[in-house]
């Protein structure tokens, strides 16, 4: 029977199924972060062991500082922020985890780290404590966030009860015009569907446009595929992701890889495979997206205006349009390119990657930030790579601030935090309430567009910079 | 973990559709240790102003509903983060059931691991108990998991579904580990012929 990308992964995971039509999944792979903490303690407190530690893998980046690394943990400043960072080294330890920690030079993001470090692999059933493990599936992996409990299971079994997800295909045809990103795509998906328009659902990425990105923009697509509330998104591999992956650290070699590239090569989805749901877009009719509510649905085309809750007839949208405007502290009808900005953040699993950097790099050059912008690497390596091309130079001589790696100010538990009541262009992946800290307005876009709000201190049509 | 059957308790509306995990408990209490006085973190930044006090509007600071065991709220509640600490605190602060039309799938499944019972129900039920929650403030909602029955404020019944096996295990306060290590035979021949067949995926 001709059976889906994400059919073929799932069967070959399968170890039983329970009454209910439950199954009992097999995890390939299990990543781990600062944030895991709760997990580790209930284990300790039920006095179990980790079955498969080989199969987990640690990174510290949700409370890493972006600034001072050179002093090591005990430069941390933030007592809590600290404890948990020594916290995972400890857990890690303990159970003979891979642990690849704040001081380590290829310490990152975890969904930034482990693909390049080749860690994440076609075929591969991935899961993480965090909802945007959802970014491994670019490769071709059914990955997926969990919670404490289910963090909790993965090490204690290497293995996870599941009900199967339905299917969701969203077909972009057609190539994106210059200046139109793999953000703006997802913006537009997320903007078309809404943010529970796949719940239950495992996205698969397909047509033209979807083939055409490199292997860093399908990771920032798959990425953001929890904010349609979709269970995971994932994307068929092809010669961009086996070139990707080739002479990666953990990548295979030799005979490994061309057994592992014999499989791989079956994966994609049968001709006749049935989907559970399809939805189409067009990518040649796409424009650089920005946000301007409170959650990744409400965005509009950097040329369009904030709408009009008076224009909406549905009385509980308009309420929740009303409520969204009040918080951003906009008007109804204004133009989305006259919203000025405090501050810029370019970074997070969602942007902070190699080409996501020289994206703002090319805008920043030779400019200056009219207002205070931060960029953080996805990951140390992508630092390093960023620059051995001078970008760093870029940022600095355009007034940016060059930090090191971590999730850093889209979720701004490390510190770096959009105060309250400020407005922020930033590339990271949530706008909801408080998200960047108490109070502060978040406006979703591609690094090219945060690098333009920067430079002129509003949102700007990068293409028109 | 603590059996669910049958729950009858004051019940509280949110009315907000997309209640995200940020807003029901915020990402910088995401550090705290699950101790006592973890509840304060619920809803913290619509439940408290900027000097920590209670903010009167918030349905849970109103007398009636304090202390409230079920919520009954809309669309897609518990969508975005998958921090379980949303579950956590929840149930510190004494909720034990939330009502909802749709739920993120990530919170649907944490609530399920923690002896918590989200229930679906249809846009227009939530909305119908919700009014009757506002109308009727401190009202009691009776929620029946062996029955599969929400029985609202003024008697109606809705029949809801669950999973059996997230049912089972719900009222009977089965741990998932426990359930999986049953299987462990099988899951050590399946690894046995997985890693033969795929030598490749071992790092």
């Amino acid at each position: 029977m001709a059976r889906t990308l994400f059919e073929k992964i799932w069967d070959r995971h399968v170890i039983t199924r329970g009454a209910g039509g439950d199954t009992l999944l097999f995890v390939d792979r299990h990543y781990l972060h600062e944030g895991s903490f709760h997990a580790f303690t209930a284990l300790a407190r039920e006095g179990r062991e980790v079955r498969s530690p080989k199969q987990s893998f640690a990174f510290d980046d949700h409370y890493v500082p972006t600034v001072d690394r050179h002093l090591g943990i005990p430069g941390v400043a933030d007592a809590e922020a600290r404890g948990l960072i020594e916290n995972l080294a400890r857990n890690t330890a303990k159970h003979g985890i891979r642990h690849f920690h704040m001081d380590d030079a290829r310490q990152g993001i975890v969904h930034v780290a482990a693909p390049e470090l080749g860690l994440t692999l076609p075929g591969l059933v991935i899961n993480c404590g965090d909802s945007h493990t959802s970014t491994h599936g670019a490769f071709g992996a059914l990955a997926f966030g969990i919670g404490a409990s289910q963090v909790k299971q993965v090490l204690a079994t290497q293995c996870l009860w599941q009900k199967q997800p339905k299917s969701m295909l969203i077909r972009i045809d057609g190539a994106l015009p210059p200046g139109v990103t793999a953000k703006d795509v997802i913006l537009a998906v997320i903007a078309k569907i809404g943010i529970g328009g796949a719940q239950g659902h495992v996205i698969e990425y397909a047509g033209a446009a979807v083939r055409a990105l490199t292997m860093e923009a399908r990771m920032t697509m798959c990425n953001m595929s929890i904010e349609a509330g979709a269970r995971a998104g994932m994307i068929a591999p092809d010669d961009t992701t086996y070139q990707y992956l080739a002479g990666r650290p953990h990548a295979p070699v030799g005979e490994a890889w061309e057994s592992a590239l014999a499989y791989w090569r079956s994966l994609p989805s049968d001709r006749q495979a049935r989907f559970d749901r399809e939805v189409g877009l067009d990518a040649s009719r796409l424009e650089p997206m920005v946000t301007w509510g409170t959650n990744p649905e409400e965005g509009v085309p950097v040329s369009g205006a904030v709408p009009d809750p008076a224009n909406e007839p549905d009385a509980s949208r308009r309420a929740r349009m009303e409520s969204s405007l009040r918080y951003m502290g906009l008007t109804p009808g204004m133009p989305i390119s006259d919203i000025a900005v405090d501050r810029v953040f370019i970074g997070s699993c969602t942007n902070g990657r190699l080409e996501d950097l020289r994206a703002a790099a090319a805008i920043a050059r030779g400019r200056k930030a009219r207002v205070p912008t931060v960029v953080s690497p996805g990951s140390r390596l992508v630092k390093v790579a960023a620059e051995a091309e001078g970008l760093d130079k870029i940022f600095l001589e355009a007034g940016f601030e060059w930090r090191d790696a971590g999730c850093s100010m889209c979720v701004g538990i490390n510190g770096d935090q959009v105060p309250s009541g400020e407005r922020s262009a930033s590339t990271s992946n949530r706008n909801f309430e408080g998200r960047q800290g108490k109070g502060a307005r978040t406006h979703l876009m591609g690094p090219a567009m945060a690098a333009a709000a920067a430079i002129t201190g509003r949102i700007t049509d990068v293409r028109a910079l | 973990m603590e059996p669910f059957t049958k729950l009858t308790a004051t019940a509280a509306p949110i009315d907000i559709v997309n209640c995200d995990t940020d807003r029901i408990i915020p990402a910088r209490f995401l550090r705290k240790a699950r101790e006592p006085g973890f509840e304060r973190w619920l809803f913290h930044d619509m439940r408290f102003d900027a000097q920590g006090n209670e903010r009167p509007e918030f349905v849970l600071n109103q007398a009636p509903y304090r202390g409230a065991k079920v919520l009954v709220a809309a669309a897609n509640y518990g969508c975005g983060s998958s921090r379980e600490a949303a579950v956590y605190v929840m149930y510190d602060y004494g909720i034990r059931s939330v009502i909802a039309p749709s739920f993120g799938d990530i919170h649907y499944g944490n609530a399920l691991q923690n002896g918590f019972l989200p229930i679906v129900l249809s846009d227009a039920e939530c909305q119908r108990l919700r009014e009757q929650l506002h109308a009727q403030p401190g009202a009691e909602i009776t929620v029946d998991l062996p029955a599969q029955t929400v029985t609202g404020p003024d008697g109606s019944i809705y029949k809801f579904e669950i999973d059996p096996a997230a049912k089972e295990r719900l009222v009977k306060g089965l741990d998932d580990i426990g359930l999986v290590l049953q299987h462990i035979e099988r899951i050590e021949g399946f690894e046995q012929r997985y890693f033969a067949e795929q030598p490749w995926v071992s790092v």
